[in-house]
């Protein structure tokens, strides 16, 4: 047995494929005293990495996914431990064949060679499936499988031959000792470590490694059932594992492959099956591995018969029988992305959970970077730990999430799709009036926001042929056209938006300024009132995140975030307070709502309810105020997401009804409207051609390329500002445009409209990549209703971001023609800015 | 009386010892033995009564005189019904547990198999409080006998009871007892006996091989290292799966239990369907390339490498030992070298 | 030749087996089940005996409502129909298990042949084939690891046919089982019992078809609530484990001397 060290710079803890890696991509950045601690035997420990199918189908709607699995592939290859097989989705209904459609805008988008072929040719590429019943195929000649023991020990081995690693195999870790919320110690049964740095990446057991350290990773091992049935005499005459592609049988929700003699097939259709991190048997009480767990029949039977369906023709066979069953344990998540990077609650502790084998090298490649340098080369804000809310971390809502959402791996599920569970968990204090305004809600950070209300529906005849409808039922889906009906109330008279899902943050003490002043790129030391809005870079100047901030005081600020971020923007604060207490911060967001009023008559309604002066003069947009709406202490915003006149109104979170009230009654007279998220964060945005974090704005683009770039440059030192100065140098790879879509006829004969991530490509329908190697792809899509167009944006290479320049959209296999509108950030409504600054 | 059944005629020690402990003071320990057993009831019933077992009835009938387990254990069956014991021991051997199952069921009575621990309950209800084994061994079980007789067969690894055993003359009584004659249905037809001299279940060395070895080949150095040691060649589960061997060879749960001085595991994982299998035996070494195997933890000795690597090894230095013990003139044994040796 | 085997659920576990906390029985909250692998000889050998000579499987259990799997896997591997005697436990004695088996078998024709496993997997008291042969009036043997059919012929054995071993329609069946010296060989009419070993044959695996049909099939059930016989379980334990890690004799070739070194000490070469 392995001696282990009394210190190490880093404990890794897990040797299945994500724990190998991170070790081995740490030994590459340069890491020496690296110490992997594994509770089984090596090479194969008995988590998930053991019993995975080990097949890989690069193609995903997540850009971070697909880059990950990209990257993982490359050194899978290189490891030589990747077989390429070429892999087919395949559609049994209609409404499949739209999702391999869609499935083609994203290989196209994040560059993935794939191809829509018919039943014909699936059957030339797999031989034993029927064709007969099958309507398309999506046909990825990359699809590879994998071995990831053998690549984890080939990683772990050169780490060792580096002189960076130390194993600890059958070794159990038994506590991890904090002091002051800092990570000093790993005990195990062979001795205990010193160290500052603990990365949990054990699987399914992660949650109950966090907890010995104090900290929670919100994910649920659950049960993904695969057997092998063989032999069949085809593939015994292969000769190898895997001679023939891969086949997903997507409407099925079930993949079938050759493994060896015998046809794997693998089933994501049965009832969630969940289990407890603390359940798990040990290694000597399991029959087969702690992961591997007994196969319980009458769940996949309904399998069976689909399986016999597309490959009876090797299954309907005397000599086939099932040889092997199990119910394979893996890690599912509340919104089923990986857990990456620093909890939030420990200092020292990482985590790197929830990560199948298709992405575990590249995610050990971005956890490596990100311990070294801070930041990593995919933008990682989908898959971070510290996206969770405490609510979202906990037991009930982990099991919610992942119960509805295992069924959902092969689903077809719509870019705005909401969660059915474990909703109505955070309210706004104007919730029972946006209910009986008829709100359709969707949720955003736990938070219930109004998309659009159904008692706007008259509003249809008055807009009238100013709004589009969308007669296709996938682009109408999770949407109503009372959302442009709703924007052009706002623009003609005024509307009440509920904003309480906003993560607000006072910020207070001598060192406020400074500290601020370093986390943020825009100038911050202003006269007491004014607004700011800023970028927040990550080291490498990317955007971590960007906001508003109001200075109350001289020596107090509010940070207003959106509530789509607040938990990582917390955590990110938070973690950089100065060490000697000169600023403090304290997270208002639960004390605080905030009601949106904006319009041409804004100020009228606004005015009626105060007795304080709301004109220009006294406060001028960019600037805030507290005023007395109607007896309620409100501070009053002049800025505006949407461009027009009016105010975001931050008013004590108890006092929210009387407000909206106020505020609804005053409005009357002037035909107020309550408005959607749906006109805040898409139609008046889009128009107003504001970027959004997560859609335009994330880590892998910098603030030149958004068209963020400020006039001016700081003197104060602020994070990412050698990355930012470096990037006003030089010209920027891609410019972020608006474009336009010219022809929304589809060949349907019914317009369509693109929803989001559609590839953007040249008049040639070639492929447009930056010298970067990104791809154009659509950030946001939508309505400008007081322009009259649908608008994209995407980044362009400055060839290609020249106002005029016409190209096209590809969406649901076919392309459409756009035209460049903007490029860089003027607004294509109102460019002046002169309604809102009225 | 506490009777001991010799079915298949040795007598094991343990026995008479267990037989006594549960005996009150006076109550004697006596034996029932068949005619067909071909073993002379006089030497039975001398080592009996090295043992102090008084009495040994020879039960005769022309149906018992080749083994047939319904004739023998109607015999049985009989003798106890005649002899009215409180209680009746046999060995867990195949033979003498087959006779009890079939007289116990004649009878009517319980029986408990495989018990490693009898006692008489403390409360004088005359019951037994024993300890048997479960799942070839991997669990134990408490159990409570209760019965007018009560019937179990005693395994090897049982306790003995530390009982002062007095030497007796053991009488040989023979009777004649009814068996019906529809029982000649089950009686052995034909014996083919086994083509070595060892058999797996008695061989004092076994090297066996499992997925390590690799294929039926893989085997030879194997059978070579066995004939070394004076042993024969057994198998895991997986081997015989994989046809690489015959079920015969299989040590384990579902094969053959040995306790040999000496067993060697060849690239067996240690399942503990194959651990039940070889875990009485004196010494266990195992050889696997895999350190963590669970052979290699609850193994005597341990050799972690390749078994291909490492039984050629220890052949070549047992040879190159004998060599050298001939090369001193201890020894005229002559070694043949196998085809392709280069080691002298 | 119409067949009934009887099967038993019992758990499959690992290496070490997990017990409840009241020591009372196994802990099967994170096991499966399984058949016995002696007892999924003895389905393969009557599927094939069905198959060659006609006749039906009937697989037969005692146990809970649970057990319908293990009886369905028997069905899939090519078994007729099923009978299910709920007892709502496997934890019976011998004496109580022969009496549920009896209560499955009372309504059904009587066999030709009727298959039991040598010993269950779990609680291997080697006893209810016996038990129940007897109460049918059939001939037993047990340890069976070969079994040869011939139906109509009169065998030319002499052996066999001096033992009886012809029955009025003739068909004879050779049942031959390993012992410590060798092998024996019985001859046995039908209708008859024999308890089988592992190692009869090689079982098959389950076609995805017989699944299906073996999902879809009806099963009988049978409720019993036999008395207890005279052995009573008081709880299971696990054995204490005292054997010291191994020693270490070395890596690879380089090991051999001292591997040669411990054979002399224990006196082998």
């Amino acid at each position: 047995m392995t001696e282990i060290p009394e210190r190490a710079d880093i404990v890794v803890v897990g040797a299945g494929i994500v724990g190998n890696s991170v070790c081995h991509h740490l030994a590459e950045l340069g890491w020496r005293n690296i110490v992997l601690i594994e509770k089984g035997p090596l090479p194969d420990p008995g988590g998930s990495t053991g019993h995975a199918s080990n097949f890989i189908f690069p193609v995903d709607h997540s850009r971070e996914i697909t880059a990950l699995t990209t990257d993982s592939m490359r050194q899978y290859e290189k490891l030589g431990t990747l077989i390429s097989c070429g892999g087919v989705e395949v559609a049994r209904e209609p409404a499949r064949v739209e999702e391999l459609k869609r499935r083609m805008a994203s290989a196209r988008a994040w560059g993935v060679d794939a191809e829509l072929i018919d039943p014909g040719r699936v059957a030339e590429l797999v031989p034993f499936v029927d064709p007969d019943i099958l309507l398309a195929g999506f046909w990825t000649p990359s699809v590879a499988v994998v071995d990831p023991l053998r690549a984890g020990a080939l990683m772990r081995e050169q780490a060792i031959a580096d002189g960076a690693l130390t194993v600890a195999a059958s070794t159990t870790v038994t506590g991890i000792r904090t002091d002051g919320g800092r990570v000093q110690r790993v005990c195990t049964d062979a001795g205990d470590v010193e160290t500052s740095l603990v990365v949990v990446a054990c699987g399914v057991w992660s949650p109950r490694i966090a907890r010995l350290a104090g900290g929670q990773i919100p994910l649920t091992p659950a049960v993904h059932q695969m057997m092998d049935v063989g032999p069949i005499p085809e593939f015994e005459a292969s000769g190898t594992a895997i001679a023939y592609p891969i086949v997903r049988d997507m409407d099925a929700l079930m993949y079938e492959r050759q493994s060896g003699a015998d046809l794997e097939i693998g089933s994501y259709a049965h009832r969630p099956i969940l289990h407890e991190p603390d359940e798990i048997p040990s290694l000597a009480a399991a029959a087969l591995s702690p992961t591997q767990l007994p196969f319980t029949s009458e769940d996949f039977d309904p399998q069976l018969e689909q399986a016999l369906e597309l490959f009876g023709s090797i299954l309907d066979r005397p000599d086939a029988g099932v040889r092997h069953a199990i119910n394979g344990l893996l890690s599912l998540t509340p919104d089923g992305a990986p857990v990456l990077g620093p909890s939030p609650e420990v200092d020292g502790l990482w985590s790197a959970a929830a990560v199948w084998i298709k992405e575990g090298p590249g995610v050990g490649r971005m956890m490596a970077e990100w311990l070294t340098h801070g930041d990593c080369e995919f933008d990682m804000h989908g898959a971070d730990i510290a996206r969770f809310y405490p609510h979202q971390r906990t037991r009930e809502h982990v099991r919610a999430r992942a119960n509805e959402g295992f069924n959902k791996t092969y689903g077809i599920v719509h870019p705005r799709e909401q969660w059915e569970s474990a909703r109505g968990r955070k309210l706004s204090p104007f919730h029972a009036r946006e209910r009986a305004a008829g709100a359709v809600f969707f949720e955003v950070g736990g938070w219930e926001r109004p998309h659009w209300y159904e008692s706007n529906r008259d509003l249809l005849e008055e807009f009238g042929d100013r709004i589009h409808d969308r007669p296709h039922e996938w682009d109408a889906r999770w949407w109503s056209p009372i959302v442009e009906a709703e924007h052009l109330a706002l623009r003609e008279r005024a509307a009440m938006i509920d904003l309480t899902a906003f993560a607000q943050f006072d910020v207070r003490g001598p060192g406020a300024l400074d500290y601020l002043q370093r986390m943020t790129m825009a100038q911050l030391d202003r006269p007491v009132g004014r607004i700011c809005y800023t970028p927040v870079l990550t080291p490498g100047g990317g955007f971590r995140s960007d906001l508003t901030v109001v200075r109350l005081a001289e020596d107090r600020f509010r940070v207003i975030t959106g509530g789509a971020d607040g938990a990582r923007d917390r955590f990110w604060f938070e973690s950089h307070l100065p060490a000697d207490g000169s600023a403090s911060l304290v997270d208002v967001t639960s004390a605080v709502c905030t009601l949106g009023l904006w319009g041409p008559r804004a100020r009228d309604i606004l005015a009626a309810t105060t007795e304080d002066d709301v004109s220009g003069e006294a406060i001028p947009f960019g600037t805030a105020r507290w005023i007395a709406v109607d007896g309620i202490p409100v501070l009053a915003l002049r800025v505006s997401y949407v461009g027009d006149l009016g105010w975001e109104l931050h008013a004590p979170f108890e006092q929210g009804q009387a407000l909206w009230d106020a505020i609804a009654e005053a409005g009357r007279p002037h035909g107020i409207a309550p408005a959607g998220i749906g006109v805040y964060g898409t139609t008046g945005r889009l128009e107003k051609g504001y970027r959004l974090m997560g859609a335009e704005l994330d880590a892998e683009y910098d603030p030149v390329e958004a068209g963020l770039a400020l006039p001016k440059v700081k003197a104060a030192d602020f994070i990412g500002k050698d990355a930012y100065l470096a990037a006003r140098e030089g010209d920027p790879a891609a410019t972020l445009c608006t474009l336009t879509v010219d022809d929304h006829l589809g060949a349907e004969g019914i317009p369509r409209y693109p929803q989001g991530g559609e590839p953007i490509v040249t008049p040639a329908g070639e492929r447009i990549v930056d010298r970067k190697g990104r791809g154009s792809a659509v950030t946001s899509a939508g309505p400008a209703p007081s322009v009259g167009r649908h608008l994209l944006m995407a980044y362009l290479p400055p060839e290609f971001a020249v106002e005029g320049t016409s190209l096209q959209v590809e969406y649901m296999a076919e392309r459409y023609p756009v035209t460049v509108a903007r490029a860089g950030r003027t607004p294509l409504f109102d460019p002046d800015d002169t309604r809102m600054k009225a | 009386m506490q009777l001991i059944v010799v079915a298949d005629g040795q007598v094991v020690p343990e026995l008479p010892a267990v037989a006594r402990s549960l005996a009150s003071r006076d109550e004697p320990v006596e034996a029932v033995a068949f005619a067909g057993t071909g073993v002379p009831a006089g030497d039975v019933a001398g080592e009996l009564g090295g043992y102090g077992v008084s009495r040994l009835h020879v039960v005769r009938h022309e149906l018992l005189d080749e083994y047939g387990p319904e004739a023998w254990g109607s015999a049985l069956a009989t003798v106890i019904d005649w002899l009215g014991p409180a209680g009746v021991l046999a060995s867990a051997s195949h033979r003498d547990t087959e006779v009890l199952t079939h007289a116990a069921a004649r009878a009517g009575l319980p029986l408990a198999t495989n018990c490693v621990r009898l006692a008489g309950e403390e409360d004088g209800s005359g019951a037994w409080r024993l300890t048997r084994t479960r799942s070839g061994g991997v669990l134990l079980e408490d159990a409570e006998l209760t019965a007018p007789v009560k019937l179990a067969t005693v395994a090897a690894a049982v306790e003995t009871p530390q009982v002062p055993l007095q030497p007796a003359d053991c009488e040989v009584t023979e009777s004649a007892v009814d068996v019906p004659p529809e029982l000649a249905r089950t009686r052995v037809a034909e014996r083919v006996a086994s083509e070595t001299g060892l058999s797996l279940s008695t061989a004092p060395v076994v090297v066996s091989g499992g997925r390590g070895v690799g294929g039926a080949e893989g085997f030879v150095v194997l059978e070579e290292l066995a004939e070394r040691l004076g042993g024969v060649v057994g198998c895991s589960r997986v081997a015989t799966n994989n046809g690489w061997r015959p079920h015969r060879d299989q040590v384990g749960l579902t094969g053959t239990k040995i306790a040999a001085d000496l067993y060697i595991a060849c690239g067996i994982s240690g399942a503990t369907q194959h651990w039940v299998g070889c875990m009485d035996s004196a010494a266990i070494l195992a050889i696997n390339t895999d350190p963590e195997a669970p052979m290699m933890q609850r193994a005597t000795y341990a050799v972690e490498g390749d078994v291909h690597e490492v039984v050629p090894a220890v052949l070549a230095e047992i040879r190159r030992r004998a060599d050298g013990a001939a090369g001193s003139g201890r020894s005229g044994v002559e070694e043949p070298a196998p085809a392709g040796s280069s080691r002298r | 030749m119409d067949i009934v085997v009887c099967i038993k659920r019992v758990p499959a576990f690992g290496a070490q087996v997990p017990l409840t906390d009241d020591g009372l029985a196994v802990d099967t909250r994170h096991l499966g089940f399984t058949i016995g692998p002696h007892e999924e000889c003895a389905v393969e050998e009557a599927v094939r005996l069905a198959a060659a000579h006609g006749g039906r499987v009937t697989v037969l259990t005692v146990g809970p409502e649970e057990a319908g799997e293990q009886l369905r896997y028997a069905l899939a591997m090519g078994a007729h129909q099923g009978v299910l005697v709920d007892t709502g436990t496997t934890d019976l004695d011998p004496e109580a298990t022969a009496t549920a088996v009896l209560a499955g078998l009372a309504d059904e024709p009587a066999p030709d042949l009727l298959l039991f496993g040598d010993a269950s997997a779990d609680a291997g008291h080697g006893q209810v084939g016996v038990r129940v042969a007897l109460a049918c009036g059939l001939p037993i043997v047990g340890g069976v690891t070969g079994i040869e059919a011939e139906s109509g012929a009169v065998p030319e054995n002499g052996a066999v046919a001096e033992n009886g071993a012809v029955t009025e329609n003739g068909a004879t069946l050779r049942a031959t089982r390993d012992t410590p010296g060798g092998t024996e060989v019985f001859g046995l009419s039908v209708p008859a019992a024999v308890a089988v070993k592992e190692g009869l044959n090689l079982p098959r695996y389950p076609t995805l078809p017989g699944r299906l049909k073996a999902k879809k099939a009806a099963l009988r059930t049978v409720t019993c609530g036999p008395e207890p016989g005279g052995l009573r379980t008081l709880g299971l334990r696990r054995p204490a484990d005292d054997r010291a890690g191994a020693i270490p004799l070395g890596r690879g070739a380089d090991a051999a001397p001292a591997v040669v070194d411990v054979l002399a000490e224990l006196g082998k070469v």
